[in-house]
């Protein structure tokens, strides 16, 4: 799984115009083009909103869970969006990492076999 | 109706059925705007402010229409089928949704009007958005107060109340925050937001924390009408009608608890003569059916025990004849399902009219030491009162001093730099 962190203020303060949007979607798609080239093969992904519009459910040892408006945890950088990614090994999958169109960090997580 | 001259500018009456309009009928033409746009709270807002600006515009030339609200409603839906052209979501539907030329008049039931302002509370008092996000939102989309006057009210900077006022609307609409009345198995729990932003309102409305007088509706009334709307939506919650006896016994109070220079009038010095008697039987009706829907095993709530405090003073002939014994016993309560330090200070100072100011002092001096109280001017003023009770007045001064520091309201801080003069210093 590859999370996206980026700086959401930035995006959110200055967001990219029409064009520049477009641009980005082409570089991903262009990416998700290499991967497949490349070995390894896209499960799913998603882009998502930014944290002003999350919620978060905390649950309570003796209470119904607490709904507060707001992301899990106030930082600078924030989940911006993921891939599922399926790859040889960690060497592999961090090479597609690496050229992942963001100007935000990449965390690379296995995921858990939970299927046979 | 009434028919202005052409271009003779805005006429008195124009003015005043537009100004009476908006009173009236704001969150009636947002709701139907609202559901025009399916949901959209940004552009059913829009398109009603641009509503009753139209009116501004058209009224003089046209008269006042026969029914103003159906004017608006139909203008503003208008608008909102122009906005969603302009955003093209609508391109492919649009031949169905041609907007009429001349305006239908719209005869709404008053059940249709309780539920659309329903909607809109449910919407605006969602658990997903922070507390002070959903008293501001009621405040704009329900009260249909300006950015200006919610800021005023709620202590904030203008800038920050549009940043959070727009923050919010963009939540409802990327996060699709549903515009709907909850269903009945949901209602219990989210009643509880709604009460809680009713309630505060009403405070926002009758304490005037600034130092300035508050260009605003009445939110007290605003309050008021909003419980009574949940009332009707949930005759048979006794936490619903526990606020709407509140509120009620509360307001009853309203004409004695100001000068006309508005400073405070204590309780204890208000005369009763002019306490609204009408609203206290209706509160102390509202109470009675709660405990009769809450039956005898369950518990009480908070607004509740509240409303019982507040009948507890209604039914008192004069001050001296409050029943503070039942006061004391309503706290006790109280302060099971409401452990805050305040409601403990409230406490008492009931302890101390039951028992004394020194038993009060005794009760209040165990709370000395809570951290929340720090900054909480009421301590200090109510250990100053205590004090100045039993003539320690140079320790009552000090306290005075010190809730002096802490006070934000003006009228309060006039109230006890009075008591502070009249001690005897030595």
């Amino acid at each position: 799984m590859f999370l996206i962190y980026r700086d959401e203020a930035a995006f959110v303060d200055a967001p990219p115009t029409p064009e520049v949007f477009q641009q980005m979607l082409a570089a991903h798609l262009a990416w998700q083009e290499s991967v497949d080239a490349g070995g390894g093969k896209i499960l799913a992904g998603e882009a998502l909103t930014d944290t002003t519009t999350a919620t978060t459910v905390r649950p309570q040892a003796d209470a119904d869970p607490i709904i507060t408006d707001g992301p899990f945890a106030e930082t600078k950088e924030a989940l911006g969006g993921f891939y599922t990614v399926e790859a040889e090994d960690l060497d592999q999958a961090l090479a597609f990492a690496k050229t992942l169109p963001t100007n935000g960090c990449v965390e690379v997580r296995p995921v858990m076999p939970t299927r046979g | 109706m009434t028919l202005n001259a052409a271009g003779g500018g805005l006429g008195a009456d124009v003015a005043e059925a537009v100004s009476a309009a908006h009173r009236d009928h704001w969150a009636t033409v947002l709701a139907n705007a609202a559901r025009a746009a399916g949901g959209n709270l940004s552009i059913a807002e829009e398109a009603t402010q641009d509503a009753f600006l139209a009116a501004v515009e058209v009224w003089p030339k046209t008269g006042i229409p026969g029914n103003p609200p159906g004017w608006l409603t139909q203008t503003a839906k208008r608008k909102v089928v122009d906005a969603l052209r302009r955003a093209g979501a609508l391109q492919r539907k649009l031949p169905s949704l041609h907007a009429p030329d001349e305006f239908e008049e719209e005869q709404m039931s008053t059940l249709e009007l309780l539920d659309d302002r329903l909607r809109l509370i449910f919407t605006c008092c969602h658990p997903a958005l922070a507390m002070n996000t959903r008293v501001a939102l009621t405040l704009r989309m329900v009260g249909g107060l300006s950015t200006t006057e919610i800021a005023a009210a709620c202590l904030v900077q203008e800038t920050t109340m549009a940043a959070r006022i727009t923050r919010a609307k963009k939540k409802i609409a990327a996060a699709r925050i549903p515009y709907r009345v909850p269903d009945d198995a949901e209602l219990p729990e989210r009643l509880d937001g709604v009460l809680a932003v009713i309630s505060l309102i009403y405070t926002a409305g009758h304490t005037a924390s600034a130092s300035v007088t508050l260009q605003r509706r009445d939110l007290a009334s605003d309050a008021v009408d909003l419980a009574r709307m949940l009332s009707v939506l949930a005759p048979d919650e006794p936490e619903v009608l526990g606020l709407l006896a509140l509120l009620e016994l509360n307001d009853s109070r309203r004409l004695a608890r100001e000068t006309p220079e508005g400073g405070i009038v204590l309780l204890e010095d208000q005369d009763r003569g002019v306490w609204d008697r009408r609203l206290i039987a209706s509160g102390l009706a509202a109470l009675q059916l709660a405990y009769q829907r809450l039956g005898p095993s369950r518990q009480p709530g908070r607004f509740l025990l509240q409303a019982g405090l507040a009948a507890v003073h209604a039914q008192a002939p004069t001050f001296a004849d409050t029943d503070w014994w039942a006061a004391v016993l309503i706290y006790d309560q109280l302060l099971v399902v409401q452990p805050s330090p305040v409601v403990a200070l409230n406490r008492a100072v009931a302890i101390s009219y039951r028992d004394g100011p020194g038993a009060g002092l005794v009760a209040i001096d165990a709370l000395r030491d809570d951290e929340r109280l720090r900054r909480y001017h009421y301590l200090p003023a109510a250990r100053a009162d205590l004090l100045r009770q039993l003539n320690r007045d140079p320790e009552a001064a000090r306290e005075y001093r010190a809730a002096l520091e802490l006070v934000t309201n003006e009228a309060e801080r006039q109230f006890m730099e009075q008591r502070l003069a009249g001690l005897d210093p030595s």
